[in-house]
């Protein structure tokens, strides 16, 4: 038997490290505190590789299933006697893989923090937070039972909020990181709700036990309905909302492209890998629960995911701050990531979205981490984030150019980088239940080409603008993780995950669907066709060029024609007829919307203290007024 | 009266004792040397409340007019423990030349209070339970109006006391009632008679009305405002921590033990009380700018929380209520310690004048955000386990709709905590409350309430002891 009780050290580790850098920081140089937080977490990396290796390379398999393990659990709180609250590490083929993802991404993104971070006030500060942040997302993933995991989702919560504000002096980063905060707050409300309904019924809170066929049991057979809906149905979109919240989905999406405002190894590690994937591993932690006692809330899911993606791609084409096409296009692949949990089934090859949808969120990790972290090379450079004042910087940052070339390769979905195979799983899980979303889906593929190309050519192609200094490459400690993450995007998707991570945990055999991946791989080149003949170089040269090439004049006609229809499309029906009216609805509507609800509540407060007059008589009065009333609703209404 | 008898209520005769020997103190200290009664009185309530946790028996006195348990004992000792914290918190205030001669007229008067308290909470039958209410608030009325060269604070005592007269007169009608209706006012034999009729809910309702008032809940609370802002910081602390929490046990108890029959009529009435009060309470609180008032508003949310618990009328609903109480003590005295200190050495009361405090005061500033974390209900500080148990116990009984109000009204909360939290840390100030070094009582009062809030949080140890001795139904 296998012993995994030194996975505990991957979470003190980071605490440890917290402690220590906020408490004493301030006492080291900041270059030591920098390089003491990268090796803590690279021990915990190592740990994590550690754990997965011996989990599914060593550890035997019980009829064919990979098991799910208890490394700790100990009871905390008697609640009542049947249920009790406990804190462990829960080992399954989830928490593994996420736990390579988070210390992956977050040691890189310490790594790298020690170049882009130098001379910042405040850089211990920065490693400290950045050490708390994983130690809660850590904590989250390895959680034993649903109540842990809502504790450390709060603490996710909160070191987001001090990341996210870390410019404190910017008003624009004070404001953003406290939308974040309160709108995830808002979603967690649903999820405490929920929580409290599923621990109610099923007399639990360890995934154990919800998940396994007791807990599916019980909820299924719930007869209770509230407002026609099963009680099961209501429990578990309340825990959906929350998770909604985290992982930004429409119309709770409003805080991440905000949440830019932080620093930019921030975005990577909150915004691209472990963050924002939390409400997709919290419904593939509850998907058994999910698929058997309630397939309407995985139908709510598909859709929400479904239309996430879209309406987040749309956006991105209209972007010009380089972070936020980068936002925008994570909301989007989140959307894939819940599309393809929602129209998933339970158990061996009807699990494929399940499958699917952990794949990508694995080769997704990879694949926006790097390029994160090569728009901060970019920032870093130009100082700016606008790419109207980037262009041409393809000569000047040559490692960043390279790397960033291959991320957006593999987002476009390109054979045989890793974004091809995870998002070809996805795709043809979607093709098998739900055709809507799947022709969604590849109208998606080639938006999301599009996007990441039209950034492409902007910044490293395109006329170059007046730089005031010359723009130079980073350092070595930022392009180390650069590399890493880009051989990371480039192999990844050979991974056999069919074989490691399915929703029964029994291995099973996955095909390529050539009826989707080649379609799938076109619709991509397509998109990078129209962006690389719109924003190689100015549109005025791209049609001199098209003249200058000179032959049959029907030839040039023709070409002249089909890039005019290429920019009336793109320009004019994309941009003018959806993208801006999609922004507009999103920042009148969905923010007005949630300001409203701050406003009303105002100025109900403003009318009502009218009545907090300071007169003692009008006290009086409504006190007896009160008691009078209260005495006559019991007295007469009351039965 | 022998030993066994002493044992039973030494809370009530040993504090009477460190009244007694203040007064002593006092007859003997020099005119000019009156600060040497705070170290005096200091150290009399510390060996008070530490006798106070040696194991000692329970049982009834005085034919049953007296009682305690082991559940009461412990709630005392958690009074004893929020009382001492605010005599270290209003050392430093008491040494000011204006307070010179009045110094034990306070530590008297504060602590005859306390002794109504525990009597009150340790009552049989509505006689005792009326004197012990009596004897808490007549004391408080008096404390109220200690700064009585300031206007607002002899309006605060005018207002106190007028409205807890209407209030006690209001209670007294419903009492009476109770009587008229059953025959007597051992606690016993009332739950034994009870009989659901018109009179009987008329006096029960006046009854809630008069608690009501003592634990502020809306559409009884109009006097919080203006005399949590008049009194002095350190009384107001005492009202909204101690009072209140002393003022919520008994009734929870009285409705458990008395109203047992009635559980239906008053889980719905607690169920109005309750919306009102949360949902009240947050939206004033969202637009006071004095600290103090505005603490106070949050304290009238935090006191619709409590009723979520006494809903739950379980084993569970009393635990989560006992543990709220414990955790609200050491959060609200946290964060009016933090008030006092500043207020105390600078004058300044208004939110605008924390801007940029963390510049100048890391340390206070950050002891508020926690403090104010905890009020909010944030993971993992105490007080969020405190308002998780209470949710729990509404649920239980499938009061959803009601948690989910709740968990609304925790949520708004949420925004104006992360005001102040906001004002020291994030808004720009030119001028922020210079830089200054607090007394060595108050650090210890500020040292305990963090060790409070996280002791409390993360043993559980704490939890499993209430309960242990708690009841339901």
């Amino acid at each position: 038997m296998i012993n995994f009780s030194y996975t505990i050290w991957i979470l003190i580790i980071p605490i440890f490290m917290f402690l220590l850098l906020g408490l004493l920081g301030m006492k080291f140089k900041p270059i030591i505190s920098g390089v003491l937080g990268t090796i803590g977490l690279g021990v915990v990396m190592l740990l994590s590789y550690y754990a997965a290796y011996q989990y599914f390379f060593q550890l035997p398999r019980i009829d064919d299933a990979y098991q799910q393990i208890l490394a700790h659990n100990i009871t905390w709180l008697n609640l009542s006697a049947s249920l009790q609250i406990k804190m462990g590490v829960f080992i399954d083929p989830i928490s593994v893989m996420m736990l390579v993802v988070v210390s992956t991404v977050s040691f890189m993104v310490h790594l790298y923090s020690i170049g882009y971070m130098k001379g910042e006030k405040g850089f211990q500060r920065f490693f400290a937070f950045l050490s708390l942040f994983t130690f809660s997302m850590l904590g989250l993933v390895v959680a034993t039972n649903i109540f842990q995991m809502y504790i450390f989702w709060e603490l996710v919560g909160v070191s987001s909020f001090l990341l996210i504000g870390f410019y404190y002096e910017r008003p624009s980063a004070v404001a953003a990181s406290k939308k974040a905060f309160i709108v995830t707050r808002f979603a967690d409300l649903g999820f405490l709700v929920g929580i409290l309904l599923l621990s109610y019924y099923t007399k639990s809170f360890d995934f154990l036990n919800i998940t396994g066929p007791v807990g599916i049991e019980v909820t299924r057979n719930l007869t209770q309905t509230f407002l026609g809906m099963s009680v099961a149905t209501w429990a578990l979109l309340l825990i959906f909302m929350g998770g909604a919240g985290k992982s930004a989905m429409f119309p709770l999406h409003i805080w991440l492209p905000d949440a830019m405002e932080g620093p930019t190894p921030v975005s990577a590690l909150i915004h691209a890998a472990t963050m924002v994937v939390a409400g997709v591993f919290l419904v593939a932690r509850l998907f058994p629960l999910y698929s058997f006692a309630a397939p309407d809330a995985l139908t709510v899911i598909a859709y929400v995911g479904g239309f996430t993606s879209l309406f987040a791609a749309v956006i991105a084409c209209t972007q010009f701050d380089i972070k936020r096409v980068l936002a925008f296009s994570t909301l989007s692949q989140i959307g894939y990531m819940m599309l393809a949990l929602g129209v998933s089934g339970y158990g061996g090859e009807k699990g494929l979205g399940y499958m699917a949808s952990m794949f990508h969120l694995f080769t997704h990790a990879m694949f926006k981490a790097l390029l994160f972290l090569g728009a901060g090379s970019i920032i870093h450079a130009v100082h700016s984030n606008y790419m109207n004042e980037m262009g041409g910087l393809r000569k000047y940052l040559p490692i960043t150019h390279l790397t960033f070339l291959i991320a957006c390769l593999t987002i476009a979905g390109l054979f045989p980088l890793s974004g091809f195979w995870s998002k070809d799983e996805i795709l043809a899980a979607a093709y098998e239940h739900n055709k809507l979303l799947f022709m969604v889906e590849y109208l998606v593929a080639g938006l999301t080409a599009f996007y990441m190309f039209r950034l492409y050519f902007r910044v490293f192609w395109n006329k170059e603008p007046h730089y005031h200094h010359k723009p130079h490459e980073s350092p070595l400690v930022m392009t180390i993780p650069l590399m890493f993450l880009a051989i990371a995007s480039i192999f990844a998707g050979f991974l056999p995950f069919s074989k490691m991570i399915t929703s029964d945990r029994l291995p099973f055999e996955s095909e390529t669907n050539l009826m989707v991946a080649i379609p799938s791989v076109a619709i991509g080149l397509v998109g990078i066709l129209i962006a690389f003949l719109l924003y190689k170089k100015d549109n005025v040269r791209v049609e001199k060029i098209v003249k200058g090439l000179g032959g049959v004049y029907t030839t040039i006609y023709n070409k002249f024609y089909i890039d005019e229809v290429y920019m009336f499309v793109t320009k004019k029906i994309i941009f003018n007829l959806i993208s801006r009216p999609v922004a507009w609805f999103d920042r009148h509507v969905v923010d007005g919307f949630m300001n409203g609800i701050a406003g009303v509540t105002v100025l109900t407060s403003r009318k009502i203290k009218g009545a907090q007059s300071g007169q003692l008589q009008h006290y009086a009065f409504f006190f007896v007024l009160g008691a009078i009333a209260f005495a006559l609703i019991f007295i007469y209404l009351w039965q | 009266m022998n030993l066994d008898q002493f044992l039973i209520m030494r809370h009530e005769l040993l504090l009477i004792g460190v009244v007694l020997l203040v007064l002593i103190a006092e007859l003997f200290i020099k005119s000019d040397k009156k600060h040497h009664v705070i170290p005096i009185a200091l150290i009399l309530f510390l060996l008070y409340t530490i006798v106070g946790f040696l194991p000692a028996k329970t049982g009834v006195l005085f034919g049953g007019m007296y009682q305690t348990s082991e559940l009461v004992i412990l709630f005392k000792n958690i009074l004893n423990v929020a009382v001492f914290i605010i005599l270290l918190q209003s050392a430093s205030w008491l040494r000011k030349d204006i307070n010179h001669e009045r110094i034990s007229e306070f530590y008297i008067i504060l602590l005859s209070s306390l002794i109504g308290m525990n009597f009150m909470i340790s009552a049989g039958d509505f006689l005792m339970f009326y004197l012990g209410l009596e004897t808490a608030t007549i004391p408080l009325t008096a404390l109220a109006a200690f700064d009585k060269y300031k206007n607002k604070s002899a309006e605060a005592g005018i207002k106190f006391i007028l409205s807890s007269a209407l209030s006690s007169g209001i209670l007294l009608f419903g009492l009476s009632i109770l009587y008229g209706t059953t025959g007597s006012i051992y606690f016993t034999e009332v739950a034994e008679k009870l009989v659901a009729s018109p009179l009987l809910v008329l006096g029960f309702i006046f009854f809630v009305s008069g608690m009501s008032f003592k634990i502020s809940l809306v559409p009884f609370h109009f006097w919080t405002a203006d005399v949590y802002e008049g009194a002095p910081v350190n009384v107001t602390s005492f009202l909204s921590v101690v009072s209140k929490g002393a003022a919520a046990f008994i009734f929870m108890v009285i409705l458990f033990t008395v109203f047992k029959s009635l559980s239906n009529m008053w889980g719905d009435v607690l169920y109005l009380l309750s919306i009102l009060t949360m949902t009240i309470g947050n939206l004033f609180a969202m637009r006071q700018k004095n600290m103090k008032r505005f603490l106070a508003f949050s304290s009238i949310a935090q006191a619709g929380f409590i009723l979520l618990g006494i809903m739950g009328a379980s084993e569970l609903g009393m635990t989560s209520v006992v543990y709220f109480v414990l955790v609200y003590v050491f959060s609200n005295l946290a964060a009016f310690g933090v008030v006092s200190v500043i207020s105390d050495k600078t004058g300044l009361e208004s939110m605008d004048d924390y801007n940029g405090m963390y510049r100048t005061n890391p340390k206070l500033s950050l002891i508020m955000m926690l403090a104010l974390f905890s009020l909010a209900g944030i993971p993992p500080v105490a007080g969020f386990f405190g308002k998780f148990f209470l949710f729990t116990s509404a649920a239980s009984k499938g009061y959803y709709w009601l948690v989910l109000i709740a968990v609304l009204n925790a949520t708004v909360s949420l925004y104006y905590y992360l005001l102040v939290v906001k004002a020291m840390f994030i808004n720009k100030n030119d001028a922020p409350i210079a830089k200054f070094k607090s007394t060595f009582t108050d650090r210890l009062a500020l040292i305990i309430c963090v060790a409070g809030i996280f002791a409390i949080g993360f043993a559980s140890p704490i939890y499993e002891l209430i309960r242990k001795l708690s009841f339901g139904l």
